[in-house]
């Protein structure tokens, strides 16, 4: 393990922590400016995060340790999927520690104990929530494995760092069945997340929410975890997209300028990944959420055939 | 001809621009007069209890020929009246909110739980008794809703603390998943004791408590006040006035729908929908604010005429505005009626069969969604709407979807009629003062607000109020929301609400 990889790993973390709500402060915007709304500040997030920590939180008086520690819990669950995600460099010494389907139970974990953090106050909306939650989960889950198992036969490998290289070093090449995969995961990513037309982060209505409805008694720090935690996710998410199926740009080598490089294109890709999402949004009203089972059904089914494809082709 | 079967006396007509008629009537009459109602095809639309002279109960009818007013007197000993909620549904909150107000009960009646009386006064005072002075508060009330069994069923309790900035009511679903098997809406959390400080205005001044029953019907609730007062003063009005009220009205009417639409959008989360709408809706008021002082127009109509005036070059501004938001509404209803997503969200939801309407007595513009053709422009057409002929939406779908596509259909065809009295207002003074009569008069205002119809009855006595009552649709249809969310699923739910869209406070008063 040299210096240059552990800095990496650290420059790595940093940088997810750091440019998370970033990525959520340019997706608010996109999607104001597309409604045609005068947009906030790409710097609102971290304002709202400072916000939050500064203000007291408020417990239910029933609430346990359980509720206390979810937040933690999840930021950490988070913070360590950024960690194995190969964004900037593929040499990170942590990576080692999770391969992808490793990565898929991380985020199982994090939605375990916020599901049953939201049922421990035993408010209805909390529980409403986890149950919608456990919906879009159980669903997700299998979809997001299909994806990451066909896009790790090419690669002859389940670690993210070894896809990155493999398929950055073949360059640019049209495999029929990443296309599928890329579709299927597009999919699963959105209603990760919690975006439309699955869930609306936006919303006011109690009765329409799915990951709003678990946080709703979270306050001050609590809460102020969980959010910078779900701009982890998509930040998340979206170095997972990238390192599948653009992995062009990250640095292999060991040496610190590699990794200098890969920042700003690594800033790029996510600009124009933020914009696709915001325009993905604006486009499409939420779905009525027992069409919820058959998004995610068509997520399943396109990893699915990404596979057959990839199997019928050989490689 | 008589005008209502089982009737003695003959019902006296009011000096009214509707025809609207009023009878004393005995105990027996009051249940026959219901139920010949009920049989030539009528509807209730009021009913309410005064004290004004002696106790009585009235109830408001409509039939073919027009509106009845229908009072029974009580004695002071059995303040006992025959149950209407048997025959109209509709009637049951109206008296247990008599109940509570003055103590005049529906014997009979199956559900006498207290309506507007959650232990802010206690049980054996009643607020609109003249003789009512201040009170302590009354201990809370353990409301019992209705329960539901049955495996895995269990209740969500929303509300009236809301998490949007919304008006306060509580909804009680008790679902099995994410079905609802049942809702039941309790209200009454802005009871502000509205009517009974109507009695301590002076009529020439109340028009302006009218306006603020509502804030999104305010030109519907003062124009019903005016109507009532001159009504009662046996007084008219210039006819540039009643261009101008028409006008008002109508303007009132595309706001509203503007803002629903987007709403309507937002909450199916196309958030573009409420940005355009919004957009419009903005424009609209501020165009209003400039041409007649208010963007929501308060306090515009007053008694025997109106408040405001409009020149030729801002007639003419206000056309091209009607002509410019014309395009661009059906340029969004394209958006909307072919985003598959949206549609998807709207068809089917909150369905309200034309059956179950008319026997529920659905009205206003979720009635017309639903196959009732009842919109009093069209049926008792009072100057000028009998010069305009305005065209009525309906839809026999009664769903989310056909709610929309009424207020589209009714934001266009009000575009017409606010064009065609700009072209044709004719020149008259804006205002004759009402002279306010000796003696104990009466007087009804009824009119087609943007929700449904408005009513207010007046009584006067020597110069003061000494009862108003206001009624607003809502009072009929949101019993009727808690049937068309049965079977949907609880999401859906403030969907459907939105597109219904009735008044907390025009209910709460």
């Amino acid at each position: 393990m040299s210096a240059a990889s552990l800095s990496a790993q650290f420059l790595d973390i940093v940088i997810a922590l750091l440019l998370a709500p970033l990525l959520t402060g340019w997706v608010n915007q996109w999607r104001a400016r597309l409604q045609n709304r005068s947009a906030p500040s790409l710097l609102q997030p971290y304002r709202l995060l400072h916000k939050l920590f500064h203000k007291e939180s408020v417990l239910a008086e029933h609430a346990s340790p359980l509720f206390r520690g979810a937040p933690y819990i999840l930021l950490g669950c988070m913070t360590l999927a950024c960690a194995i995600v190969p964004t900037l460099s593929t040499d990170l010494p942590l990576a080692p520690a999770a391969d992808a389907i490793a990565l898929v139970g991380l985020f199982a974990l994090g939605r375990l104990f916020i599901s049953l953090a939201a049922m421990d106050i035993g408010t209805a909306f909390g529980t409403l929530g986890a149950r919608r939650e456990m919906l879009v989960g159980f669903l997700a889950e299998p979809a997001l494995l299909m994806v990451l198992f066909s896009v790790s036969q090419i690669a002859g490998s389940t670690s993210l760092t070894t896809i990155v290289e493999r398929l950055a070093d073949q360059g640019p090449a049209i495999y029929t069945s990443v296309m599928f995969a890329g579709v299927a995961f597009t999919l699963v990513a959105l209603a990760e997340n919690a975006r439309i037309p699955v869930d609306n982060p936006a919303t006011h209505l109690e009765l329409t929410m799915i990951h709003e409805a678990l946080i709703l008694e979270y306050s001050g720090r609590h809460l102020a975890l969980i959010e910078w935690a779900a701009s982890l996710k998509l930040f998340a998410y979206s170095g997972i997209g990238l390192a599948l199926f653009f992995p062009w740009g990250v640095s292999e080598g060991q040496s610190p300028f590699a990794v200098l490089y890969a920042l700003p294109v690594l800033i790029l890709k996510l600009a124009i990944g933020g914009f696709l999402l915001a325009v993905l949004e604006t486009i499409s009203a939420k779905l009525r959420i027992f069409r919820v089972p058959e998004f995610l059904a068509t997520a399943f089914l396109l990893a699915v055939i990404g596979m057959l494809v990839n199997n019928l082709q050989g490689h | 001809m008589t005008l209502l079967e089982g009737l003695r006396s003959t019902p006296a007509p009011l000096p009214a621009p509707v025809p609207i008629w009023h009878v004393e009537v005995t105990g027996e009459e009051w249940l026959a007069a219901a139920r010949s109602v009920v049989a030539a095809g009528g509807r209730l639309v009021a009913l309410w209890g005064s004290a004004a002279d002696g106790l009585s109960v009235a109830a408001a009818y409509v039939i073919h020929a027009g509106l009845i007013w229908v009072e029974l007197p009580l004695p002071a000993s059995a303040p006992v009246y025959p149950d209407l909620a048997s025959i109209f549904p509709a009637a049951g909150r109206m008296q247990r909110a008599t109940a509570d107000l003055l103590g005049i009960c529906a014997s009979g009646s199956v559900d006498q739980r207290p309506w507007f009386r959650h232990g802010a006064w206690p049980a054996d005072y009643l607020p609109l008794h003249p003789g009512a002075g201040a009170c302590e508060a009354g201990e809370s009330i353990d409301y019992p809703f209705v329960k539901v069994a049955g495996d895995g069923v269990h209740e969500i309790p929303v509300g009236p603390v809301h998490a949007g900035i919304i008006e306060p009511g509580h909804f009680r679903f008790s679902v099995v998943g994410e079905k609802v098997l049942r809702l039941e809406e309790r209200l009454g959390y802005t009871h502000k004791g509205i009517e009974r400080r109507f009695t301590q205005l002076p009529p020439l001044e109340a028009h302006r408590l009218a306006g603020r029953i509502s804030g999104d019907s305010t030109v519907a609730y003062a124009f019903a006040y005016c109507m009532a007062l001159e009504s009662a003063c046996g007084c008219a009005i210039p006819e540039r006035a009643a261009w101008l009220r028409a006008l008002l009205l109508e303007l009132e009417r595309v706001a509203n729908h503007l803002g629903d639409l987007g709403a309507l959008g937002n909450d199916a989360g196309l958030a573009f929908g409420l940005a355009q709408f919004s957009r419009l809706r903005e424009e609209w008021l501020r165009r209003l604010g400039e041409d007649f002082g208010h963007r929501l127009l308060m306090d515009r109509i007053v008694p025997g005429g109106v408040a405001a005036d409009l020149d030729g070059p801002a007639a003419a501004r206000l056309a091209r505005h009607c002509d410019s938001l014309e395009r661009e509404v059906r340029a969004l209803r394209d958006i909307y009626e072919g985003h598959a997503g949206l549609q998807d969200r709207f068809i089917a939801a909150g369905r309200v069969t034309p059956a179950l309407a008319g026997r529920l007595g659905l009205t206003g513009l979720a009635g017309r969604a639903s196959g009732h053709a009842i919109d009093l422009r069209c049926d008792h057409p009072w100057p000028p709407y009998d010069r305009l002929a305005p065209g009525m939406a309906t839809h026999r779908n009664g769903d989310v979807a056909a709610r929309v596509t009424v207020r589209f259909e009714e934001t266009q065809e009000s575009l017409r009629l606010i064009r065609e009295i700009l072209g044709s207002l004719p020149n008259s003074a804006l205002r004759r003062e009402p002279q306010l009569p000796r003696g104990k008069t009466r007087g009804l205002g009824w009119m087609e607000g943007w929700r449904g119809e408005v009513l207010v009855a007046l009584e006067l006595e020597d110069g003061a109020i000494r009862r108003c009552h206001c009624h607003d649709p809502s009072w009929q249809n949101w019993p009727v929301l808690e049937h068309a969310v049965i079977g949907n699923i609880v999401p859906d739910f403030p969907l459907i609400n939105k597109s219904f869209n009735l008044s907390y406070s025009g209910h709460d008063l």
